[in-house]
């Protein structure tokens, strides 16, 4: 009984669990979480020999200067705005769509077909239909790998990742081949769209900016007041539960991916056919990624999502003028962009945990 | 050095005002409690009460706020479960922390930190320690082959090898058999002739009557008393436990005039494994009484309660509703032929409720497909939630707080209401007061026998054979997949089921295996 001889000590730092934060304390967190990154990365910016405020103040400034900034600034915005709402409705299943890349590349290419080769279509039928295409081309690339994982309960991050090459070199396969620009005099591309095909301008900006908005809407409302929004939560939350309370989970899977990839179809036919005047290979162009990190930050909320993704894009077009006015990397606003997800990312850990210092004991019998 | 070192008062544990509090919750305040070695003490409490946080500080997940722990007569501070295996304290969970493919002694020297021995040697200085306590072990048999009371006995082999002088059990006869509870409380008390400190956590004071010396009763954090075993009895308990006089009765109305309302016929489940879940039922569930279903978990319960709502197929077998065979059909097509059957899970928040939405979206789950058209309509369900929290006493801020954030008793209501208010003529219970305590568990008894009043059949698979046989009228004993028998619940005994359970036949005759 005599193997007690030992002191031992308690560790200096502790994480416990907390009790949940109300939402308020935790959008206060993550404005802290800003404001510290703000912070951190202008620390960085004085490391390389600048100004941090006056940087800051250009990358402002640069996304609001003129009518011209603006636009382009809104011009960003559009595919990651709509993608991001895309990629919410699969999460909110907890279907880890990673895909949204490649559901944009296919929704564009889709659409891209009736631009190149029916253009001669009266306008408004021919948006809609390559609307209309767009969405299918995205919920069918979607489709698969909800498929896939109804029937023998693949991966879908992995599965969905992967589609994204595919996709990606399908528009490789077709610029150099059947859907190659024959006035291109060789050059590997695909002609410029019609007039026919592009989408109209409103205030200076393709019509792209009012369908997000809409979309933005509609999501909401189908998230919380339909009962198929219902079911994806649901099914995101337990599957037993899900089936418990008689609902078709395949089917709702299913049905939200197609949901989700055709609504980043979408995406691929506005940014074609409104901003590329083309079908690109960098149509997407890491849009699909840079949404799910917007979707998490905005905590699948539709309206958050729309100031998260318009945060994003005046980091974007701020920057790109930032490097043009001081002749930096536009590198410096993806660390910058990095170093701001780091924090409000890692601020997650200080919403479910906390931090407890070691207690001082007042001193007790042994010593030793 | 401790002041007293002489040897009648050395306590094994000495806790000196010992505080714990979560965020603004008070888990532990002020608690003095001793232990003598060679001494059993129950802790009694009901659910809440902070009998699992203070065994918790003991064992060196948590640290407490406040107070000073001693250990064999010296002040200590544990900070992580292997230094509480240093200071010889060995915690033995509820749930079993085995690796299920590696065999018993394997698993006894997982994560010890002395030299590897050969499995001849370890074998032996196994064995010698289970001849030392009377513990029955086969050192090779591997885990996944062992019935849930062997697996047990490997927990206890694992602290005893570790050195283990003080014991801490949480709940370890939950999962036995009557039969298998004796040879526990054999082992407990060989341990504390040969000079161990136990401390016993359980909710059933009979057992706690007959295995412990002293008893430790907490209500809300704080240490109620501690009484002499012989000076005590059940009441007596429970009045300290509950704060105020609780009679222990269970109810069982009898009701009159009842006909068969489900005949299970040659019901035989596979599971996706492989393994036998059920084999051949056969039984009829009458309206206007409580069928009972005891067995050790694990038996069959889980898949005899999901093929009948629909939520696993069967490989075999029937179950007529009036006629109709409802196997093969899910849980839609059952509600969509008109047939009112409510399930309440075993898993309540897995799969009865969705944990992070509130009362009034939990309430939905049943009835969102009433609404026409495209959208869902939640002002029923809020009615409906109100309403349930007027007549069952649930406490929740407001009828939209996420139902995980209730407690389990809060929980079990929301999901029971939900079901009944379903006016169903037939209800399955799985474990319905699994985790409740005494208050919460009879509110739970009475609710089912309110339905029992209504004709309605009641599927009631339970744990606690006291709590069968006071409350069912006739009782079903499952033993791996198989139908025991089905005894009439005011002839039977405690022991009778108990060996049903562990695989005899009604007659007693034939040793299952």
């Amino acid at each position: 009984m005599n193997d007690v001889n030992k002191k031992a000590k308690q560790p200096i730092i502790r994480t416990l669990k907390r009790s949940e934060r109300s939402t308020r304390d935790t959008i206060k967190l993550r404005i802290i979480a800003f404001v510290l990154a703000l912070i951190a990365g202008g620390v960085f910016i004085i490391l390389i020999g600048y100004n941090p405020f006056e940087l800051y103040g250009t990358i402002i400034s640069g996304a609001f200067r003129s009518d011209m900034a603006i636009q382009a600034t809104i011009k960003f915005m559009i595919p990651l705005l709509i993608s991001s709402l895309g990629v919410t409705l699969a999460f909110k299943m907890r279907f880890w769509n990673i895909g949204a890349e490649g559901q944009i590349i296919v929704g564009a290419i889709f659409s891209s077909y009736f631009a190149l080769f029916h253009s001669d279509w009266p306008h408004m039928l021919l948006l809609a239909v390559m609307f209309i295409a767009g969405f299918i081309g995205g919920g069918l690339w979607g489709l698969i790998p909800a498929y896939f994982k109804s029937k023998f309960d693949t991966n879908e991050t992995l599965f969905t990742l992967m589609l994204n090459y595919i996709a990606l070199h399908i528009i490789s396969i077709l610029r150099d081949g059947p859907w190659k620009d024959p006035g291109s005099s060789g050059f590997p591309k695909i002609a410029r769209f019609d007039v026919n095909a592009q989408i109209n301008k409103v205030f200076g900006i393709q019509f792209g900016w009012i369908i997000g908005l809409i979309i933005v809407i509609i999501v909401f409302i189908y998230i919380k007041y339909s009962k198929q929004g219902y079911e994806i939560s649901v099914v995101g939350e337990s599957k037993a539960t899900a089936r418990y309370a008689g609902m078709n989970v395949k089917k709702i899977i299913l049905r939200t991916m197609i949901l989700s990839g055709g609504i980043c179809g979408i995406t691929g036919m506005i940014q074609s056919s409104g901003s590329d005047m083309t079908l690109a290979s960098s149509v997407a162009g890491g849009v699909g990624f840079t949404a799910i990190i917007v979707a998490w930050l905005a905590n699948l909320n539709p309206f958050g999502i729309l100031l998260v993704s318009f945060l994003f894009s005046v980091l974007e077009k701020g920057s790109s003028v930032m490097q043009s006015t001081y002749g930096l990397s536009t590198y410096l606003a993806d660390v910058l962009q990095g170093i701001i997800l780091f924090f409000i990312l890692g601020c997650e850990f200080f919403i479910r945990y906390k931090f407890v210092l070691r207690t001082v004991h007042h001193k007790g019998g042994a010593k030793s | 050095m401790s002041k007293s070192k002489s040897n009648e008062t050395r306590y094994a544990i000495e806790l000196k005002e010992i505080s714990k509090m979560f965020g603004s919750v008070v888990a532990n305040e002020s608690i003095n409690l001793n232990i003598k070695y060679g001494e059993i003490l129950a802790l009694l409490g009901e659910n809440g009460s902070g009998k699992t946080t203070l065994m918790n500080m003991l064992s060196g997940i948590y640290y407490p706020d406040a107070g000073t722990m001693s250990i064999a007569g010296k002040e200590v501070t544990i900070s992580s479960p292997a230094e509480a295996i240093d200071f010889s304290i060995g915690m033995i969970h509820q749930h079993f922390k085995l690796v299920e493919v590696l065999n018993a002694m394997d698993n006894i020297v997982l994560g010890t930190r002395g030299k590897y021995l050969k499995p001849k040697i370890l074998k032996e200085k196994i064995l010698e320690i289970s001849n030392k306590f009377g513990l029955e072990i086969e050192p090779e048999k591997k885990i996944y082959n062992m019935s849930v009371s062997e697996k047990q006995t490997v927990e206890i082999m694992k602290v005893l090898y570790r050195g283990a002088q003080i014991l801490i059990l949480d709940e370890p006869t939950a999962v036995l058999t009557p039969q298998e509870t004796d040879k526990l409380f054999a082992i407990l008390r060989k341990m504390k002739e040969q000079g161990s400190a136990i401390i016993i956590i359980t909710h059933k004071l009979h057992e706690v009557l007959t295995i412990s010396d002293r008893v430790a009763i907490l209500r809300k954090g704080h240490l109620i008393d501690t009484v002499e075993t012989t000076e005590t009895n059940e009441n007596q308990l429970t009045e300290l436990m509950v704060g105020r006089p609780v009679s222990l009765k269970i109810d069982r109305p009898n009701v009159i005039g009842k006909n068969t309302i489900l005949n299970v016929v040659d019901l035989s489940v596979v599971n996706d494994d492989g393994t036998v879940g059920l084999k051949n039922i056969n039984f009829k569930l009458k309206s206007g009484e409580i069928l009972g279903v005891a067995g050790i978990a694990g038996s069959g319960q889980k898949e005899l309660c999901e093929s009948i709502a629909g939520l696993t197929t069967a490989n075999k077998g029937a179950v007529l509703y009036n006629k109709e065979n409802i196997i093969g059909k899910t849980p839609d097509e059952i509600i969509n032929l008109g047939i009112s059957m409510s399930f309440v899970p075993e898993d309540r928040l897995g799969m009865g409720l969705v944990g992070s939405m509130g009362m009034v979206e939990n309430m939905m789950l049943k009835s969102y497909k009433n609404n026409k058209g495209f959208f869902i309509d939640n002002k029923p369900a809020r009615k409906l939630s109100e309403e349930l929290v007027k007549k069952l006493d649930i406490v929740t801020p407001t009828v939209d707080t996420p139902v995980r954030m209730m407690s389990g008793g809060n929980v079990q209501k929301v999901l029971l209401g939900r079901e009944i208010e379903s006016n169903p003529n037939v209800l399955i219970t799985a474990y319905p007061v699994r985790g409740l305590d005494i208050n919460s568990s009879y509110i739970i008894y009475d609710l089912l026998n309110e339905q029992k009043k209504n004709n309605v059949a009641i599927l009631f698979i339970g744990e606690d054979l006291d709590v069968l046989l006071e409350l069912s009228d006739r009782i079903m004993v499952l033993c791996h997949g198989e139908m025991k028998g089905i005894v009439d619940a005011t002839e039977t005994t405690k022991e009778e089921l108990g060996l049903m359970m562990t695989g005899r036949s009604l007659e007693g005759i034939s040793l299952y295996e």
